[in-house]
């Protein structure tokens, strides 16, 4: 099938939209568009961070999953109290694959999951001296914590417990920091307003730590990496490449990262952003509090890479600038192999993508690299300011949708008929059981890195084995099958 | 009176961030622009209209500021 023209993309939308009431049409049709290149402003097509309508089936996550699953819980040396009932930590228990260098249980926490574990009568009462009971537990128990953060689920919320007086307490006895963060869950529409709070506590509990402390040695060429989850090995292999080309990665946010380099960023000199939605919030604020710049960079595939790197070194000197040259040169041969390996198998396939935070705009160039086109792609908790730097990168009168619904995107999947689709887990049953090739895009469906050079390897690897699986080629039972009934008999005999 | 962050664009240019809204545009023209002051009606790109008292001195940018709505 070849490209929708605007006007049968539109056709979709409306065919789509039609099973709704009236209300919720009119309140859907907001959410989707068909992406102009000549609008500049994605408000004028798109409505995004609305509340979702009641009764369809969303994807979205909550503040507290914003905050404890992808800002504060891959800090690895802290340890992260789930504060509430116990199945909001178990169930999100080390399943964002977020990889870190330590020894679990002794000096790192990143996969195990602690909680207040709430039962009646901490409702009742007020949980407060439970938590600083857990909290002096835990030094006793893992003397090597670095820190604690205390995860707000919906109940502290809504009894109205009093966590930043505990926490000023707790610090105080076993003198390490304690952070209170009120990420309860029912606060904003998606996880997006927990990546913001999480921001703010850092603001406001950690990063001025240090501010009197000069016994950091700084160099000229220090950089943090910021909104990098370190996903199946992410962070290392961008970090790789920013040594190679000279810089000095003196904190990973939060993938791998610890609380100490975190206290330390404000002493780099330029803050590299790859996960906008998540961090730019803290990125904008130690730009006016510290006068650090921060640029938003992308490692998906070799064209963005060596764009980002050469867009990198402009804010450093000649020598930086050779050292970048010098990276994508010795990276070369690589990147030229794995292109002319995977771009003949993969050569004009469709994508359609639905993830959150950066990809559904990130990852269009690696595609791109292979010969692929994207075809739709949606955020589930983007605001408008990722929809503005979407646009651009969209090819001409492809889908966008916001927040999408279950429903919605299993018809626009039938009626675009897309050769791979990219989303998370709760989608990738249900695309299977349909016959069509699907890979987990939030945690790279158990593999990764996908950042950087290597990554972008494995990325071409994995997408040819998905595509390219005799499986699909299997999906309806062979007595349904008409066309190919004597060959099937021819085998059976 | 929304609080805005204004910093320098890469290309020069002035950004109008208010994060309540997590709108980021572009200023268009500034009332008030000279060495000794800045401020007045802030027209922005997509044609909203903002006011704040002019500061003098300029502020250095990036920064916070309170505006108002004009109009």
């Amino acid at each position: 099938m070849s490209a929708m023209t605007r006007e049968e993309t539109e056709a979709l939308i409306q065919e789509v939209l039609e099973v709704y009431p009236e209300k919720a049409q009119k309140d859907r049709a907001k959410h989707l568009t068909v992406n102009d290149h000549e609008v500049e402003q994605s408000k004028k097509c798109i409505t995004s961070n609305r509340k979702s309508l009641p009764g369809v089936m969303t994807i979205r996550g909550c503040a507290y999953a914003g905050s404890k699953g992808v800002v504060w819980g891959p800090i690895k040396d802290m340890i992260h109290i789930s504060h509430g009932p116990v199945g909001c930590g178990q169930y999100s228990r080390a399943g964002r694959r977020n990889y870190y260098v330590g020894t679990t249980g002794i000096n790192t926490f990143g996969t195990m999951n602690f909680t207040s574990d709430f039962q009646e009568k901490d409702i009742v009462f007020g949980g407060d001296k439970k938590l600083a009971k857990i909290m002096t537990e835990i030094e006793s128990l893992f003397p090597l914590n670095k820190g604690i953060t205390i995860q707000s689920e919906c109940p502290i919320g809504l009894i109205g417990d009093d966590i930043e007086a505990v926490a000023k307490k707790t610090t105080k006895d076993i003198e390490k920091p304690v952070v209170p963060v009120r990420c309860e869950g029912f606060r904003g529409v998606s996880q997006s307003l927990g990546h913001h709070i999480a921001n703010d506590a850092v603001r406001d509990w950690v990063l001025g730590n240090r501010d009197n402390d000069n016994s950091f040695e700084s160099t000229p060429y220090d950089v943090t990496i910021i909104g990098d989850y370190n996903i199946g090995g992410d962070a290392w292999a961008s970090r790789t490449l920013l040594e190679e080309m000279g810089l000095r990665v003196v904190a990973q946010w939060s993938g791998d990262g610890t609380l100490a380099e975190m206290e330390n960023t404000p002493k780099a000199k330029l803050n590299l952003l790859h996960c906008y939605r998540s961090m730019n919030y803290i990125s904008r604020h130690m730009e006016e509090k510290y006068g650090i710049p921060w640029m938003e960079y992308n490692f998906f595939g070799p064209t963005k890479i060596a764009e980002s790197l050469r867009k990198i070194a402009g804010f450093f000197d000649d020598k930086i600038k050779e050292g970048a040259e010098r990276v994508i040169e010795k990276y070369k041969a690589e990147y030229d192999a794995v292109i002319a390996k995977y771009r003949p198998r993969l050569e004009g396939k469709r994508v359609m993508l639905y993830v959150g935070g950066l990809r559904p705009r990130h990852v269009i160039g690696a595609y791109e690299d292979l010969g692929m086109e994207v075809v739709g792609t949606g955020y589930e908790f983007a605001h408008n300011d990722d929809y503005d730097r979407t646009l651009k990168e969209m090819g001409n009168a492809t889908l966008i949708y916001d927040d999408v619904t279950g429903y919605e995107f299993e018809e626009f999947v039938k009626k675009v008929k897309p050769d791979l689709i990219g989303s998370g887990i709760k989608e990738k049953y249900i695309f299977q059981k349909m016959g069509i090739p699907f890979r987990q895009m939030h945690s790279w469906d158990y593999s990764g890195p996908y950042h950087g050079y290597d990554g972008f390897a494995i990325f071409a690897r994995d997408m040819d084995m998905t595509l390219n699986n005799p499986c699909w080629n299997k999906i309806k039972a062979p007595w349904l099958k008409v066309d190919e009934a004597p060959e099937a008999a021819a085998a059976g005999a | 009176m929304p609080n805005v962050m204004i910093r320098v664009k890469d290309d020069g240019g002035l950004l109008f961030y208010i994060a309540k809204k997590d709108q980021e545009d572009e200023i268009a023209t500034v009332e008030k622009d000279s060495d000794s002051e800045w401020g007045g009606v802030v027209e922005l790109t997509d044609g909203s209209k903002y006011y704040i008292d002019p500061i003098s001195p300029p502020p250095s940018f990036p920064t916070t500021l309170r505006f108002k709505r004009a109009e």
